[in-house]
C-alpha cells in the first residue's frame, strides 16, 4: 500500500492504495467517480477512458504508481459542472447515447480530439475514437456530432 | 422514491387494466403462448396498473416497467402514458419498476415493450386523465364536454380557468376508474410520432447515469469468481492460501452457478443444472481480482473434453441430411413432388457461428440476503422473472425479494438470465454482507450462454421458365428450448427456432414449401441473442432466395416483388428501398448492390448494402435501410435502432465467432473477439415508413436482412457466394 495526492477534476484526492492498483479502480472505488467504466480490463474497449493531462488514456491498465507528481486527471465529471461542453452538447443534440454505458469514455475521447484538432475530418475521428468500442453501434451519430461540436467550437471562436 | 412511497396513499391513482400480463420475451405471440404455458415464469393475473403517481404540488412520476438497455423504454412506455395523461414528457419524473406483480409482465425483450404495452399504457394515462377532467368538472359544475386537459392542468372551454393535476388528484383518486376511456386517433397525438428527446441522455454524458456497476450500498463487499474453465466443470477441490494473504480479500468460498432449476425431465438435464465456482470476496474489486489470480482449484471437468464447436458442426452437417420434424403451420403443397417434376434442383448450406452478447458493461450484480428477504441492484432485463427465481432459489416469500432496476449497459438478451444473480446471491448468504459481483470480460465471454451454433440446409426447385416450384428450409442445430427451459427436442420442430421462417414472417408465395427442425446438442449452454433465430435463419433464407433468382437468371428484386405480391407492406418496403438505393440504376464497374428483406418481431425490415472492391478484399460502400414497425413511436429512436443493428448484425457477419476446443472457449477478450469499431462502418441512410397501424419491434428486426444483404451484395459484385459466417471481408473477391 502507499499513498498518492492525485489531482482528479478539480480536486487533489489522498488515496492509499496498492501500488499496482489501476487508475479506473482508484477513480471510481476510492474517489467516487463512476462515470469511468470498466469494460475490459486490457485497454482494449476504451469504456474506461480518462484525460491524463489533456491525453485520452485507458485507466484500466494505468497503475496508478505511474502517475507523476503534477499530473492531471479529468474524468467525465469533470468534463463541465453542467453538462455544457461542446461535446457533450452535441451528443445530446444528436441523441448519441444508447446504453450510454461507453458514453463517458466517447465524449472524452471526442473532446480530447478537439483540443488538438479544431476541424477533424472523418478520418482523423474514425483514428482518434477507434480505441473505443460501442457495442449499440452510435458510430455514425458520434461522427455526426464531433463535425457539429467542431462546428461550434468555431462559431465560439469567430 | 423514499418521498414518493410516504405520499402513495393518498395520491395513488389507482387504475384498472386489461390483464395484458404474458411472458413477453416470445418472439412470435405463438411461441410466446408456448413458453406461457411451459415456463410459467411470469405470474398471469390482473394487474392495477401503478403507472402513475401525482403529488399535490402537481409533479407526475410514471413508472417505465421495462428496463432500458439503450433500446430506448425509458422514454418509449412513460411517453405512451404522458400522451393520454395530457402532460409533457419533460414535466415527469421516470422511476423504474420493481419486479412486483403488481406492475404484470417487465420484461425487456423480444422487440415487445411498445408493441405489447401499446393500449395498456395508453389506457392507463387515458382512464387517469378522465377522471382528473371529471373532478374538475364536478368542482365547476359544468359537463365534461366544456373541459379539457392539457399539459399537467384541467381548462374550462373558453376561458383562462384552469385547475393543476396536482389540486384535483386527491378528489379524482376516489371516483370510480373509467374502464374503457377514450384513447386519441393518431390525428390527436401531440407527442407520439415527434423524436422527442430521451430523458436519460443528458445523465449518460456526463456520468450520472446509474448502471449496475456503478451500485453503492452500505458495507458492501467486491466479489470475483474463479469459473470452470470448461463451463460445466465442478469444484474437487481448492486452495484458498495465498489468496487470502493478498490485503483486502476477506473470504474464499465455493458458490454455484444454476444454469436451471428442477425438477429435471432427465439425469441429463440435472447433470448440467449446476456447476460450481470459488469466489473470492474482498474490500474491493482489484482485491478480489489479485486474489482470483492466485486461488489454486482442481477442477472437475470429466466430458467437457469431447465438446468443441468443430465437432458440433460436423454433427450438424450429418444432421442435415435428416428429414428433420416438420413445422406443420409453415407446411404448403408438397415440396417432394414439387422438386421430383423440377427441371432444376438447388441445395445450399449456410452456417452460423454460436455468438457472446458482449455488452459493455460485463454482467454484474449486486445482491444483500438476510434472514428471509433479499434486496438486488442489478441490470437485469425482466425483474418480475427475477422475483420468482430468487424466491424459488432462496426459499423465502416473493413478497421478500426487492429487485433496483438500474441502466442496462447493454444486454442484447444476456441479462434476462439471472445466473449471474444467483450467484452474487449464493456468496451473500455465505458472507453475510452485500455482495457486489462483476465478472470479468473474460468470464463474459468464455461463459456463455450462448447464440445457438446453427445450418440452415435449403432446397430450391425451378422450373424451365425459372419459376421456383418448391422451398425447403431445414434448421439444423442447438435449441434455446431445451438449454434455457429444460424442453428435449430430439425429434420435435423447436416451437421457438422457426421464426423469421415461418408463414407470417416469410410470406414468399411459393407452390411448395417444407420447414423443419433437426436437433444436434451444442454442450454448450445456449441462450437468447438479439433478434434470435431470426438472427440465425434469415441468412440462408435470404441468400437462398437470391442464389434461386439468379439461378433463374431473374433480378432479386424482381422475383421478391412477383412473390411478395400479395403482401402490400413488404412491397411497400421493397419499392422504398429500390428507391432511396437507387437499385435499378446502372452501377459503375466495381460496385455491386444486395438486397435482403425480412420480418421478425412483427415489423418488416430491409436493407441494400452497395459494395465496392478494395484491394483484394471488398469495402461496404453504404447501406440503405427501410422499417415499417407500424405507428413510429419515436422516429429519431427508430432510425438509431436500426443503425445500431446494422452494427450489431455486420459485427456478427464479418468478425465474431466462439470457438471452442475441448471444452473450453478460446475467445477471451476484444482482441480476440473483435467487434465493429469506429471508421469500419459503412454509411447508413435509414428510411421509417409511416403508418397507423399498432406498432411492432423495433430493437431487434432491423438485425435478421444484414448478413443476407451484404452477402448478395457481394455476390452481386464478385460471384463469390459466402455460406458461412463470419467471413473476412479483406479476403473475398
Amino acid at each position: 500500500m502507499a499513498i498518492y495526492n492525485l489531482q482528479v477534476n478539480t480536486k487533489k484526492h489522498r488515496v492509499d492504495v496498492d501500488t499496482d492498483t489501476p487508475l479506473l479502480w482508484v477513480i471510481r472505488d476510492e474517489i467516487g467517480y463512476k462515470g469511468t467504466k470498466f469494460g475490459c480490463g486490457l485497454g482494449l474497449c476504451g469504456a474506461c477512458t480518462v484525460l491524463l493531462n489533456g491525453q485520452a488514456i485507458r485507466s484500466c491498465s494505468t497503475p496508478v504508481s505511474s502517475l507523476k507528481a503534477g499530473d492531471k486527471v479529468l474524468t467525465i465529471e469533470g468534463l463541465s459542472a453542467d453538462v455544457t461542453h461542446p461535446v457533450q452538447k452535441a451528443w445530446i443534440e444528436a441523441q448519441v447515447p444508447q446504453c450510454g454505458y461507453c458514453q463517458s469514455g466517447q465524449v472524452l475521447a471526442a473532446a480530447a480530439l478537439l483540443a488538438t484538432n479544431s476541424n477533424p475530418s472523418d478520418a482523423e475521428i474514425d483514428m482518434a475514437m477507434a480505441g473505443n468500442i460501442c457495442r449499440c453501434g452510435t458510430y455514425q451519430k458520434m461522427r455526426e456530432a464531433v463535425h457539429s461540436a467542431a462546428k461550434n467550437l468555431q462559431t465560439k471562436k469567430s | 422514491m423514499k418521498k414518493i412511497k410516504e405520499t402513495t396513499r393518498r395520491d395513488f391513482i389507482k387504475l384498472s387494466a386489461q390483464a395484458t400480463a404474458f411472458l413477453a420475451i416470445g418472439f412470435s405471440s405463438k411461441a410466446s403462448n408456448e413458453l406461457v404455458k411451459l415456463a410459467n415464469k411470469t405470474a398471469l393475473g390482473i394487474e392495477l396498473n401503478p403507472y402513475i403517481l401525482i403529488n399535490e404540488l402537481g409533479k407526475v412520476t410514471l413508472f417505465n416497467a421495462r428496463p432500458d438497455m439503450g433500446q430506448g423504454t425509458f422514454q418509449a412506455l412513460p411517453l405512451l402514458i404522458a400522451e393520454e395523461l395530457e402532460v409533457r414528457l419533460d414535466q415527469v419524473d421516470i422511476q423504474m419498476s420493481d419486479g412486483s406483480g403488481k406492475f404484470g409482465s417487465q420484461l425487456s425483450g423480444g422487440s415487445s415493450s411498445v408493441k405489447t404495452r401499446w393500449i395498456p399504457m395508453r389506457t392507463a394515462g387515458a382512464a387517469a386523465k378522465e377522471m382528473l377532467v371529471q373532478t374538475a368538472a364536478n368542482r365547476w359544475n359544468v359537463s365534461v364536454s366544456d373541459c379539457y386537459a392539457k399539459e399537467g392542468a384541467v381548462y374550462k372551454k373558453g376561458s383562462s380557468v384552469k385547475l393543476g393535476y396536482g389540486d384535483l388528484v386527491e378528489e379524482a383518486s376516489k371516483l370510480p376508474v373509467p374502464a374503457q376511456p377514450r384513447l386519441k386517433a393518431h390525428s390527436e397525438f401531440t407527442q407520439i410520432g415527434k423524436s422527442i428527446p430521451r430523458p436519460d441522455v443528458p445523465s449518460k454524458v456526463d456520468g450520472t447515469a446509474v448502471f449496475g456497476m456503478d451500485v453503492q450500498v452500505p458495507g458492501m463487499l467486491y466479489a470475483s469468481l474463479v469459473h470452470s474453465p470448461t463451463i460445466y466443470g465442478k469444484v474437487k477441490s481448492f486452495s484458498a492460501e495465498k489468496s487470502m494473504a493478498v490485503k483486502g480479500v476477506r473470504f474464499v468460498v465455493k458458490t454455484e452457478r444454476n444454469f436451471y432449476h428442477g425438477p429435471f425431465p432427465t439425469d441429463a438435464f440435472k447433470a448440467k443444472a449446476k456447476t460450481e465456482a470459488v469466489a473470492v470476496v474482498a474490500d474491493s474489486y482489484w482485491a478480489a481480482l489479485k486474489g482470483k489470480k492466485l486461488v489454486e482449484v482442481n477442477w472437475s471437468t470429466e466430458g467437457a473434453e469431447t465438446t468443441s464447436t468443430d465437432e458440433f458442426f460436423l454433427r450438424a452437417n450429418e444432421a442435415a441430411k435428416k428429414e428433420g420434424a416438420e413445422y406443420k403451420d409453415a407446411k404448403v403443397g408438397d415440396v417432394s413432388k414439387a422438386f421430383a417434376i423440377s427441371e432444376k434442383l438447388i441445395q445450399a448450406q449456410y452456417q452460423t457461428p454460436f455468438l457472446a452478447h458482449a455488452a459493455m458493461e460485463p454482467v454484474n450484480a449486486t445482491v444483500y440476503v438476510q434472514d428471509d428477504s433479499v434486496e438486488v441492484w442489478a441490470p437485469v432485463q425482466g425483474p418480475d422473472a427475477l422475483v420468482e427465481e430468487l424466491a424459488t432459489y432462496l426459499g423465502i416469500k416473493k413478497e421478500k425479494v426487492k429487485i433496483n432496476v438500474t441502466f442496462l449497459g447493454g444486454a442484447f438478451g444476456r441479462k434476462a438470465y439471472y445466473d449471474f444473480v444467483l450467484e452474487a446471491a449464493h456468496i451473500s448468504k455465505q458472507v453475510n454482507a452485500p455482495v457486489k459481483l462483476i465478472w470479468t470480460r473474460e468470464e463474459d465471454m468464455q461463459q456463455g450462454p450462448y447464440r445457438p451454433g446453427m445450418i440452415s440446409a435449403m432446397k430450391g426447385g425451378l422450373d424451365e421458365k425459372g419459376n421456383i416450384l418448391g422451398f425447403e428450409h431445414k434448421l439444423v442445430g442447438a435449441s434455446i428450448m431445451t438449454s434455457v427451459f429444460k424442453f428435449d427436442m430430439t425429434g420435435k420442430s423447436d416451437p421457438w427456432a422457426g421464426e423469421g421462417i415461418n408463414l407470417e414472417d416469410s410470406p414468399y408465395a411459393f407452390p411448395s414449401r417444407r420447414n423443419s427442425f433437426e436437433y444436434v446438442a451444442p454442450n454448450l449452454p445456449m441462450l437468447w441473442w438479439r433478434s434470435v433465430y431470426a438472427s440465425t435463419n434469415l441468412f440462408g433464407h435470404e441468400s437462398f432466395v437470391d442464389e434461386l433468382a439468379h439461378a433463374a437468371k431473374k433480378d432479386p428484386l424482381d422475383v421478391r416483388m412477383s412473390l411478395l405480391e400479395k403482401s402490400p407492406r413488404f412491397i411497400a418496403v421493397l419499392k422504398k428501398l429500390a428507391q432511396i438505393s437507387n437499385y435499378r440504376a446502372k452501377r459503375a464497374k466495381g460496385l455491386g448492390i444486395g438486397i435482403a428483406i425480412a420480418r421478425s418481431f412483427s415489423s418488416i425490415a430491409a436493407h441494400a448494402f452497395e459494395v465496392e472492391k478494395n484491394g483484394k478484399g471488398i469495402r461496404m460502400k453504404e447501406v440503405f435501410s427501410v422499417i415499417d414497425c407500424g405507428t413510429p413511436v419515436n422516429p429519431a429512436n427508430i432510425i438509431a435502432q436500426v443503425q445500431s443493428n446494422i452494427v450489431y448484425g455486420l459485427t456478427a457477419t464479418i468478425k465474431n465467432e466462439i470457438r471452442v476446443v475441448k471444452g473450453q472457449v478460446q475467445n477471451s477478450n476484444f482482441n480476440d473477439y473483435p467487434v465493429l469499431r469506429q471508421g469500419e462502418i459503412p454509411k447508413m441512410t435509414v428510411h421509417v415508413m409511416e403508418s397507423t397501424d399498432v406498432p411492432g419491434g423495433v430493437g431487434e428486426p432491423g438485425l435478421p436482412p444484414v448478413a443476407p444483404a451484404l452477402c448478395n451484395a457481394i455476390f452481386n459484385l464478385t460471384g463469390t457466394r459466402i455460406r458461412t459466417l463470419p467471413f473476412d471481408l479483406e479476403q473475398i473477391g
